[in-house]
């Protein structure tokens, strides 16, 4: 038995290692000066180790509009997506009415079609209502793609909140609005905060939608101030790094942070991260 | 059940019926109106640009085609080639991160103090963001990056002159190695959550019928998380034909168009050609290629489920 497990831990571990080198990597070069970052044989300790690359990019004063950008972008587009879908889960959930069904179908058929698939469309739509350029139109879009896939996953929670809470509440005199809010919600906490934690990470990351519609400089998010930061002729690897590690720094954090949550949207069987 | 609430429903006036639906439309229009007009809506549109010579510049008019722009994808060969290019990125990411998740999650599956550890550094490249693992991987596949330095002076296994990123078959080969290491932590974590409800009872009863390792993972394991397992490669499939942004980042669909994959290849013509037409076509026809894959798989896996299950 010893054996085994400790062959178990080897395995484990070198799988481990090949999993976080690139990231050590990443943080060991975004210490390094230029000279230094192609260097043969590679080093993987920095000497000598330097942070002007985290000076320089925040010395920029941009990067801080890029980050407040993603963060200004990706609260919203939480916050509102989160909140309709709530709603619209409760709705699906708590009541009858015709076509619900039929309804809900059309949304599932939403959850299917991948979203790179409608930037075309969505594209022209964006600018028939002047939404190009603009934080508002990545808001409306990510709000518009991810509510699919919290309402289905916030419906099945609201359906196993027993009735009887709700008659209770009602024969109490509560409105609609007030078992929603003063109910569903608070009980179904874990749900939403699986359904925060992963429309943050997408919003927060997302690339193509970004890419296509911002067009000024001041309007970008991460992301898209990332990937152009590799110069048409010798990328700065140890910028681009260091810029990375500050922009994935909240995600990890989230991460870490809300792990069991994260277990528990998985297995809800519906989010692919 | 049903018949009670039809009953009801006809006895109670038509005025208290329709403000019993008042709530529910309250509740589900605000949400469900923003996702008729821009998820519904541009999905019926794809389709309608996809008939058009569309012009995007204002005033110029659109002239209708028909199915043209399909006809010209299936002769096109940068279409075939982007196709095929997806269809390897498929096959070379797909059963590597199946049997390398569930490999992990079987490993990893009796609870440890190292547990929590393990799955945090192996789902650490699930949650961070395409562009950067993307740029990262492309540093580290450069010529002169950290991929040459290993094989050739740790392993010895090559001259260490590769040039990884400026050949077709090379590019693919950094490009899927991104795809399985950022996409393992996800099946091993889904596979994870499925090996707990493996009946432990059967598995001893395996044991006690002297079941080796192996058969035991054949007759008790597999067939518990076969639902899992037809999940995983489902989303794994389509997940595989939506690469964007890592081939954007990586090569930009470069040497000279080589690694186009669909999605970068519509999304070339759309807004660097402006051919919204043609790149709604190719849309509609990956939808489509999309749909049908995940209708086969279903079909194909549920037969050996419904019969391994008994």
């Amino acid at each position: 038995m010893k054996p085994a497990r400790n062959l178990r831990i080897v395995i484990l571990a070198m799988g481990a290692l090949l999993m976080v080198t690139p990231f050590l990597y990443m943080v060991s070069t975004s210490l390094k000066a230029q000279q230094y970052v192609l260097k043969l044989p590679p080093q993987f300790i920095p000497d000598p180790a330097t942070l002007g690359n985290y000076e320089r990019i925040l010395l920029r004063g941009d990067f801080g509009q890029f980050f407040l950008n993603s963060l200004i972008v990706a609260v919203s587009a939480t916050t509102i997506s989160v909140l309709l879908s709530a709603m619209m889960a409760y709705g699906f959930a708590r009541y009858r009415f015709p076509a619900r069904e039929w309804l809900f179908r059309l949304l599932l058929l939403g959850l299917m079609i991948p979203a790179i698939m409608l930037i075309v469309p969505q594209f022209l739509l964006a600018k028939y209502f002047g939404l190009i350029d603009s934080l508002v139109g990545l808001v409306v879009f990510y709000v518009a793609g991810s509510l699919a896939l919290n309402t289905f996953l916030l419906r099945g929670f609201f359906e196993a909140i027993p009735f009887e809470l709700d008659e209770a509440m009602r024969i109490d005199g509560a409105g609609d609005w007030t078992r929603f809010w003063r109910l569903a919600l608070p009980l179904a906490r874990p749900a939403l905060a699986t359904a925060t934690i992963f429309t943050f990470l997408a919003t927060w990351d997302e690339f193509a939608w970004a890419l296509t519609i911002i067009t000024s400089p001041e309007k970008q998010t991460l992301p898209i101030a990332i990937a152009l930061l590799q110069g048409p002729k010798g990328t700065q690897w140890g910028l681009v790094f260091a810029a990375s590690i500050l922009a994935i720094m909240p995600v990890i954090f989230v991460f870490l942070a809300f792990q069991r949550h994260f277990v528990q949207g998985l297995t809800s069987g519906a989010v692919k991260g | 059940m049903h018949d009670r609430i039809r009953h009801l429903r006809s006895a109670v006036p038509p005025r208290t019926r329709w403000r019993s639906y008042l709530a529910p439309a309250l509740f589900i229009t605000p949400g469900f109106a923003l996702f008729l007009v821009t998820v519904i809506y541009p999905m019926v549109q794809a389709f309608q640009i996809s008939l058009y010579d569309w012009q995007i510049v204002a005033g110029a008019v659109s002239t209708f085609i028909g199915f043209d722009n399909y006809a010209r994808a299936f002769n096109d060969e940068r279409f075939w080639l982007a196709l095929s290019n997806s269809g390897l990125y498929m096959l070379f990411t797909v059963p590597p991160q199946v049997v390398l998740g569930l490999g992990v999650a079987m490993l990893l599956k009796d609870k440890s103090p190292a547990q929590p550890l393990f799955r945090v550094l192996y789902y650490l490249p699930v949650v961070t963001s395409w562009v950067v693992v993307s740029l990262l991987f492309r540093y580290l596949f450069a010529d002169r990056g950290l991929i040459n330095f290993a094989l050739d002076d740790l392993l010895q296994l090559t001259d260490g002159k590769i040039s990884w990123l400026s050949g077709r078959w090379t590019a693919l080969v950094a490009i899927c190695a991104l795809g399985v290491w950022k996409g393992v932590g996800w099946s091993m974590m889904i596979f994870l959550a499925a090996l707990q409800g493996v009946p432990r009872d059967l598995e001893e009863a395996a044991i006690i019928d002297g079941a080796s390792r192996w058969q035991r993972f054949l007759v008790v394991t597999l067939p518990a998380i076969w639902p899992a397992m037809i999940f995983v490669v489902i989303m794994l499939v389509i997940g595989g034909f939506n690469v964007f942004a890592s081939v954007m980042v990586m090569t930009g669909g470069g040497p000279a168009g080589q690694t186009e994959v669909l999605l970068t290849y519509m999304y070339r013509q759309a807004f660097e050609y402006l051919d919204f037409g043609y790149g709604s076509a190719i849309a509609v026809i990956l939808t489509v290629l999309v749909f049908l894959l995940s209708a086969a798989q279903l079909r194909l896996f549920r037969d050996p489920a419904a019969g391994d299950a008994r």
